[in-house]
This record gives structure tokens, C-alpha cells and sequence, in this order.
């Protein structure tokens, strides 16, 4: 990789960085120091036909489409989803469980990642489909974290289709639970529902530039 | 670079040449559409918030939490800032350290110049909007294009944003569209021809207006909502995947991020993550929010540049009562349940930073020096609405009182009270200027002269009895005669 660019290459320690260190400290020396107390709700649980309840509750009001099915079903749920949609061009992440598209059949064809598909190609894909790390029962959300079955960030993004698939064991109650299971050094999406926008007289409108559409399938079992 | 003639003395949030904030207003107040969709807005959006919020039963809980790690973290800030620089360094990122809007600005266009790009994504940020980026860039030769919605549209219409989140509130639907179809041409793929003002019709055009860009160009500006000085990560809320478009494709990501920022662990996204999207759109999580930890090999940015940005935070700092302004976490709940906001918009505050809570930070960064800046404390009735729903419980109402104590006062105000705190200071100083004031009360007029008239325009002067209250207690032993 080439040197930083830039006026601070070579340069750890600025003045600006000293002096703006300096200020702090002079400014708060005679501060008091408050404890920090955790009073709010953590470690909550949840028996998992509630969390799946309470998670395709929520998905829905955001207006995605949810489905909710027991492993057997899994194959014949997506291809139904990919024929209804009309996708032809499916991107598919490395790792993704081949059972996945069992039943896809010929129509679609794959688009791998290997070697890295351009942003172009990502944006002429009809679709892409992946799994996640976590996902959070109150609030609806879908957290991907680059791992297997889900790709670098681009491949979720680009495409105006997203199928995400979450296993009933991946979601917990709340936030603090989904921080918890998270690793920060890993590059992290939450997905609450399709892109919105509010910017017009505050009405929600789903889709400018993320996927517009997001269907997401509950493994129960 | 590195303190050539800087001084991280005074901040220089940009300062937009506006006339004091009663001027400003009365302007606004005169326009009826604005009106009308400012209260609209702002009605829709507090009600949205009050509903995600009453679902939490440990709300209180939450916002005493977030409260006390920002309080814990600024008395530890240089601390945290230590930290972090060291964690996003090892993770691949540069840090740089900006004292004030010029040298933040002179670091980035460094930055983008060194890259060969002429032309730059920028996804929403107040912190380049404070320090002015967009057209010191522009001075280099170099193209933001703001490609949050509501910045597109601001920056279409050649306009100033008026509100935190929703920058365009100012705009209905059918001047967004007059703006498209107008301008979209200037800068890059012009509207579709027959662009009705359907809301979904104008969310495709500006879909289909960026698309391109986010594909092709090379380099990013972001901010950033927090900062984690354990991990070196960054976070960026977000509702229509543009933040996501900048932070993924280009190869230089550069962010510039107040220092106020940071949070000291991983964890207290737990709390913030909860009262952030709740406060802000109303939401119970935004849809979508991205972190990332310096640069990942073959996911997102190849190079990756933090900018430290002070312009004035320190001087804020340093006031004991103003400094609890630095707990703002920009959600803009303040504005929405603002009475003053809601009939005076956004730009009469004069800075990117409307409303209540612009309403004590601008001043305290830029100082009371100019009229506007001097007059913005006293842009409230102090009804303390925004203290009620502060998801870090600024005490917004007091900031004020303070911050006008410290306003510069006009001598005749200044000779008045002097006055009046020497009179009030003694009984017997007070009883002697009462029997004065009755003897002469038929000299009183009914409007109070010079400097104290506009005070008379709404209010006559309180009549003056022929004898004061106690005077009149002894001589009639308290009315038993």
C-alpha cells in the first residue's frame, strides 16, 4: 500500500494535535467525574417462537416481505421468491449453503464473487441473496458482518433486490444482546426494512439507493 | 501544515452574514407555505417519536446512560482521543488532528488532491457543513456532490439546509420538483422528462441522478454519529443506502468528525443505538447503519482518513454550565417540539446549526461577537420543551440563561440594572424610591422612552400608587382601620 498522502505523511504528531490535546486538558481539569450507571434493560430473553413472532412482526412494518419456514421448506420458499421476482442475474456469496438454491433450477444464473464482480456488473445483477450475523427481535433489524454467506458490503447494496435468509438461533431480543454477539473489527451493515427516505414532507417512501426491495426468509428450525 | 498561524482559539463555524435572529424570523414567519410545512413536519415527526418512544419502559434509564458516558467521556476526552487514534491507526487508518475549519479544510483538499480526483461523493455530515468544505473544495477545483436527498435538494436549489435531519423541510413537493427539473442538468443526468411531484416519482429521479456517480467516483467525505475509542470503529446512521454507496465503493474514504464524537467502548453503542433512531426519525432503528474499523483488504476503502476536528469545541468545553451543549448527539428532537422553530425555520438562526440546540452551540462556537450570534440565546420563550425530550438531557433552558447573562448587554440596559441592583439591594433604599416614584407618578408616561419603547409597544407601564404597599400596611395597621 502507498504511504498516506497528504500534508501528515510522516508526521505523527501535529501541532494542531498537542495543542488541541492541551486545551482539553486545561479545560476540564476542575470538572467532576460522574459514574456511569447501567440502569437500562440487557441480557434479555426470549422463548424463540416469540423472538421469531416478535422479528417477522417487525421486518413486516417496515414493509419487506417475510416469510417464516422450517429448513425443509427453504429451497422451494427462494426459488418461489427469485420466479416471482424475475431474477435472472442472482449474485450469490461465497459460502452460501448450497441447499439454499437447490430448486432454483436453470433460470438463474449465479454471479460469484470471484474474482471481485465490478460495481457495474453488481448494478446489472437483478438480485442478490444472502444470510447474516445477527438479527434483532424488538427493533427488526438484520446485522450483516461480511461473513460467510453474505460477501463484502458492495454485493448487498449494489443489487435492488435483496433476499436475506436468518436462522431462528440468530436473533436476539434486543440491541444490547446483538452488540453483544458482534465483532466491531468486522466492516458491519444493520438493515432495518428497504432504503427510505422521509425527505419529502416527511412522507416515508421505501427505496432510493440501497435495494429497494427486501424479502427476507425465517429458517425456523 | 501543523500550526502555521492556526490557533485552535475561537472556532470558525461559517458564518452565513444573516441579521439577527428576530429579523431572520420575522421574515419566515411572514412566509405561509413555510409555515405550513414546517408545522406539518415538525407535528408528524414529534408525534412518530413519542409513539417509538413510550414503547421502551427503560427509556429513562437509557437517556440518564447516555447522559453519563458523554459526561464521563469529555472529562476524559483527551484520554479517548489518545485511544482511538491508536486503534483506527492499527487498523490501517490515518488520523490527522484539525484545530479550526481552515486547517480541517486545507488537510482534506490535501487529501483529495494527492488522490488526482477532481470530483468527490460526500454523504450528509454538519461537520463539513460547519467548517464550510464544500466550497473550499470548490476553490481547489474539486466537485462535491451531496447525495443525501434532502442535500441534493439543497444543493440543487442553490439553498442553506434548515433543519438537522430533514434539510429540505423548508420544500414541498412541488418546488422539489420545479428544482430537479431545473437544475438536475447542471450537475450530471438531468430529471425524466414529465417528472410529476408524485414523492416516489422524485425519489427515482434522484436515484437514477446519482447512480452513476456512486459508481465511478473515488473518493468519499463522510462524518460520523459516533467514534469508538476502544476499537477504532465508526458509525454512520443513515436511512437511504447513500451513506453506504460512499462508505463502500470509493477507494478513499476521508471522514471528518467533531471530537466530541467518541465514546469510550464498543458497548455503548448499546445505549445510543437505542435513543438515537428512536430521537431522531422516529423510528425503532433507521434502516441502515454502517460500521467500520479502519480499512478492510477487498471490502471497501483502500485507504481510510479520520480528521479530528476541534473549530471552537475546546472553548466550549472549558464552560462548565455550556459545556454539556457537546452531549448532542444531532438527532434534532429539539427542533421538532421547538415553538420558536416551528414559526421561525431553520435559517433564521443564521448557521448550520438550527433551533434550541443551535440556539446554545452556535454561540458558544463562534462566539457572541456579531448581532445574530449575541441574539440566538434569546431565541426561546424557555418553555423547556427540548429539555424534556433531549435524549442526553441537555438542559437546554438553562444553557440559555447563561449564555445571556454572558451576551453583550446595550448601556442602557446595562445602567438599568445596575440601578435597579442598587435600589434592591437595601429596604431602605427601595422604600425611599417607591414614596419618589408615588410623589411624581402623574410625570410617569404611559410609554417608556428611547431604548424601552419597543417594551411599551405591547404593554403600558404599570400605574403608580399614591402610596406604596408598605407605607400604606403601617399606617393602617394592615387594613385594620
Amino acid at each position: 500500500m502507498t504511504p498516506p498522502a497528504g500534508p501528515s505523511a510522516g508526521l505523527p504528531a501535529t501541532g494542531s494535535r498537542e495543542r488541541i490535546l492541551a486545551r482539553i486538558r486545561a479545560a476540564v481539569a476542575a470538572a467532576p467525574e460522574p459514574p456511569v450507571r447501567r440502569a437500562y434493560r440487557t441480557g434479555a430473553r426470549m422463548p424463540r417462537e416469540t423472538l421469531i413472532e416478535l422479528f417477522a412482526e417487525r421486518v413486516r412494518d417496515y414493509r419487506a416481505i417475510v416469510h417464516t419456514v422450517p429448513g425443509a421448506e427453504v429451497p422451494g420458499t427462494v426459488a418461489a421468491a427469485l420466479a416471482r421476482r424475475g431474477v435472472r442475474r442472482l449474485v450469490v456469496p461465497a459460502h452460501l449453503p448450497e441447499a439454499w438454491l437447490e430448486r432454483t433450477g436453470g433460470s438463474v444464473e449465479r454471479l460469484a464473487d470471484d474474482p471481485p464482480l465490478p460495481a457495474a456488473e453488481l448494478d446489472r445483477a437483478d438480485g442478490v441473496i444472502s444470510g447474516c450475523a445477527v438479527a434483532i427481535a424488538e427493533t427488526g433489524t438484520i446485522v450483516l458482518d461480511a461473513g460467510p454467506g453474505q460477501g463484502r458490503r458492495a454485493l448487498t447494496l449494489v443489487p435492488d433486490y435483496h433476499l436475506c435468509l436468518v436462522r431462528a438461533e440468530q436473533i436476539v431480543p434486543r440491541v444490547p444482546e446483538a452488540i453483544a454477539r458482534l465483532d466491531p473489527r468486522r466492516p458491519l451493515t444493520w438493515i432495518s426494512g428497504p432504503s427510505a427516505t422521509s425527505d419529502i414532507e416527511l412522507n416515508r417512501i421505501e427505496g432510493v439507493h440501497g435495494p429497494r426491495t427486501l424479502e427476507v426468509v425465517i429458517i425456523t428450525d | 501544515m501543523g500550526g502555521s498561524g492556526t490557533s485552535p482559539a475561537r472556532g470558525r463555524v461559517v458564518d452565513l452574514g444573516m441579521p439577527e435572529f428576530p429579523r431572520g424570523a420575522a421574515r419566515a414567519v411572514a412566509d405561509s407555505q413555510l409555515r405550513f410545512n414546517l408545522r406539518k413536519a415538525t407535528h408528524t415527526i414529534r408525534g412518530k417519536r413519542a409513539n417509538v418512544v413510550a414503547e421502551l419502559p427503560d427509556w429513562l434509564e437509557l437517556r440518564a446512560a447516555g447522559k453519563a458516558i458523554k459526561d464521563h467521556t469529555l472529562r476524559n476526552l483527551d484520554r479517548y482521543l489518545i485511544r482511538l487514534e491508536r486503534a483506527v491507526t492499527e487498523a490501517g487508518g490515518h488520523v490527522h488532528w484539525a484545530a479550526d475549519a481552515a486547517e480541517a479544510n486545507r488537510i482534506v483538499t490535501d487529501l483529495v488532491k494527492a488522490t488526482g480526483e477532481t470530483s468527490v461523493v460526500k454523504v450528509k455530515s454538519m461537520a463539513t457543513q460547519e467548517i464550510g468544505l464544500n466550497e473550499a473544495l470548490a476553490e481547489a477545483g474539486i466537485t462535491a456532490y451531496e447525495t443525501d436527498l434532502a442535500e441534493l435538494i439543497v444543493q440543487l436549489g442553490d439553498d442553506r439546509p434548515s433543519h438537522i435531519l430533514v434539510p429540505a423541510i423548508h420544500r414541498n413537493r412541488a418546488e422539489i420538483r420545479e428544482i430537479f427539473l431545473d437544475h438536475m442538468g447542471e450537475w450530471g443526468r438531468p430529471a425524466p422528462e414529465g417528472l410529476t411531484d408524485e414523492p416516489r416519482a422524485l425519489a427515482e429521479a434522484a436515484r437514477l441522478h446519482l447512480r452513476e456517480r456512486f459508481l465511478s467516483t473515488k473518493v468519499a467525505i463522510s462524518g460520523a454519529n459516533f467514534m469508538v475509542a476502544e476499537t477504532g470503529t465508526l458509525v454512520v446512521l443513515e436511512s437511504e443506502g447513500n451513506g453506504r454507496m460512499c462508505l463502500t465503493l470509493p477507494e478513499t474514504l476521508i471522514s471528518v468528525v467533531g471530537i466530541e464524537k467518541v465514546v469510550p467502548t464498543w458497548r455503548d453503542l448499546e445505549v445510543f443505538l437505542q435513543l438515537l433512531p428512536r430521537s431522531s426519525t422516529g423510528e425503532r432503528m433507521n434502516p441502515y447503519t454502517s460500521t467500520w474499523t479502519g480499512v478492510t483488504p477487498g471490502d471497501g476503502p483502500r485507504e481510510f482518513h479520520l480528521v479530528l476536528l476541534d473549530n471552537g469545541r475546546t472553548d466550549v468545553l472549558a464552560d462548565e454550565v455550556g459545556r454539556q451543549a457537546l452531549r448532542c448527539i444531532r438527532c434534532s428532537a429539539c427542533l421538532n417540539v421547538c415553538p420558536v422553530y416551528e414559526r421561525a425555520g431553520g435559517h433564521a438562526y443564521g448557521s448550520v446549526y438550527p433551533g434550541p440546540i443551535g440556539a446554545i452551540l452556535t454561540p458558544q462556537l463562534r462566539g457572541m461577537a456579531s448581532p445574530l450570534d449575541a441574539s440566538l440565546p434569546y431565541a426561546s420563550s424557555l418553555c423547556g420543551a427540548c429539555y424534556d425530550v433531549c435524549p442526553v438531557a441537555i438542559d437546554i433552558p438553562t444553557v440559555l440563561v447563561h449564555l445571556r447573562a454572558r451576551a453583550p448587554h446595550p448601556p442602557a440596559e446595562r445602567t438599568l440594572l445596575r440601578a435597579a441592583s442598587w435600589v434592591l439591594a437595601r429596604a431602605s433604599r427601595l422604600a425611599g424610591v417607591q414614596r419618589l416614584a408615588s410623589r411624581l407618578r402623574r410625570l410617569i408616561p404611559r410609554r417608556a422612552p428611547g431604548p424601552l419603547a419597543a417594551w411599551t409597544d405591547t404593554r403600558d407601564v404599570p400605574p403608580v400608587p399614591k402610596e406604596p404597599f408598605r407605607d400604606w400596611w403601617d399606617r393602617t395597621e394592615g387594613g385594620a382601620e
